[in-house]
């Protein structure tokens, strides 16, 4: 199964990325092998609608489900329209939030836990 | 050439706008518009104000007007007919506001993103995408007094504010006195609601943030082509560095107001300055003045203008 993890950084033991738009980088992990890529995420600096096209990048790599700290309403419905599951409020590294994720420890979040924008001066 | 003089600053200010800009927020904009607008009813002259701060309008607070009318301002965003869309994409590839995107067999609209370019509708090769009408607010009529007033106020969430300062702006009356409240900063939406004025005044207080802020909104106001001047507010606080530049500059200072205390205080009760603190009518004679001696050069300019062309 192919998930999609925010990082702060492009290696496993980056922390989680407390933002989804603007997150600096995503990390599409295979939770059986552990194989990963990292995409930078151009819509860092984005003027407006960050959530969305960085929800349309993480769409189109195939990734069933998001983790990441927070996650805004545009983002979130842009996810769930895709049908992608959404955990919010991760915390620690990448490696941490995947084994967290695998043990089935998660819960999938109901909507979004942040207003829009709320990642714009982080 | 004195008489002249004389004659001009009789003179109406009518088929005028101005527009009172700051830069930074805080300064003063609208009590320096809603008193002028005071002031120039007073005199028995006829005056419109326009609030075109149109995020959080408050000239209402302290002109209370009677709102006579109100209408809604609706703008074209895109309304996707599923049937004919064959997902191909480029409206998404195209907006830059992320307000349409296409994921594989979906195309998602956001309204409140969208800046009404109608691109996504020109790319459209099946012609699956058609505008339906989004209101982004109201525009309110009154009377303040002898006061036309004219208010927009965006709806909450929404970011078409440049879309409705220009409608607000299209009720400009011409046989008056016009009045624009601006929003502050150096924005969209500052340019929007500056464009097409007369003159604008610039409230500044003399704080090294007032004085960068003012050097950002003379720099755009150059950059127009539209003529200013400054007015001084709380002079007494601060240091002397904003006199400094407008001097450099050559830049006029048209009026300068205290820090008074009285003067927070009839503020924070929504209360006109001229009505409570009568002294201060002065002031707002010496804009006025400064105004009409500012009309006057236009009129001459223009009325120099019109002789050349007839006898060139």
């Amino acid at each position: 199964m192919k998930i999609a993890v925010t990082s702060t950084g492009k290696t496993l033991d980056s922390q989680v990325d407390p933002r989804f738009g603007r997150a600096a980088y995503f990390i599409i992990i295979d939770t059986e092998t552990m194989d990963f890529s990292v995409i930078e995420n151009e819509n860092v600096a984005a003027a407006g609608g960050a959530g969305i096209t960085s929800a349309k990048v993480v769409i189109d790599t195939g990734a069933e489900d998001v983790l990441t700290g927070n996650c805004g309403p545009n983002a979130e419905r842009t996810l769930s329209a895709a049908g992608l599951k959404l955990y919010t409020r991760v915390t620690g590294t990448v490696t941490e939030a995947v084994e967290f994720f695998k043990s089935g420890k998660l819960t999938e979040a109901t909507g979004p836990n942040v207003e829009p924008s709320f990642g714009m001066d982080k | 050439m004195s008489n002249q003089a004389s004659v001009w600053t009789n003179d109406m200010l009518d088929n005028f706008v101005i527009a009172v800009a700051s830069g930074k927020g805080g300064t003063g904009k609208t009590t320096i518009a809603t008193n002028l607008a005071h002031y120039v009813a007073r005199l028995g002259q006829k005056v419109q104000y326009l609030d075109c701060d149109v995020e959080e309008p408050n000239g209402h607070i302290f002109l209370k007007p009677d709102i006579e009318e109100t209408q809604s301002v609706t703008i074209g965003v895109p309304e996707v007919d599923t049937q004919k869309c064959d997902g191909c994409g480029k409206c998404g590839q195209l907006c830059q506001y992320s307000a349409i995107i296409c994921l594989k067999d979906i195309v998602m609209t956001f309204d409140q993103l969208c800046h009404s370019c109608g691109g996504c509708m020109l790319v459209c090769p099946t012609g699956a995408i058609k505008p339906k009408p989004l209101n982004i607010g109201d525009i309110e009529f009154g009377k303040a007094g002898d006061i036309d007033f004219v208010q927009g106020k965006l709806r909450v969430g929404y970011v078409r504010t440049p879309a409705l300062i220009k409608e607000v702006k299209k009720h400009i009356k011409q046989d008056c006195l016009a009045i624009v409240d601006v929003p502050p900063g150096t924005s969209c939406p500052v340019v929007e609601a500056v464009k097409g004025a007369d003159f604008a005044l610039l409230v500044t207080e003399p704080t090294p943030f007032g004085l960068n802020d003012l050097k950002l909104a003379v720099e755009l106001l150059r950059e127009m082509n539209l003529p200013f001047a400054v007015v001084v507010n709380r002079y007494d606080i601060g240091n002397d560095e904003v006199e400094k530049y407008c001097k450099a500059e050559n830049i006029d200072i048209c009026v300068k107001l205290p820090d008074d205390r009285r003067i927070a205080e009839a503020y924070s009760t929504g209360r006109i300055i001229i009505d409570v603190l009568g002294e201060y009518k002065q002031q707002f004679s010496r804009v006025y003045e400064y105004l009409q001696s500012i009309k006057a050069k236009f009129d001459e300019k223009k009325r120099l203008r019109v002789r050349q062309k007839n006898n060139p």
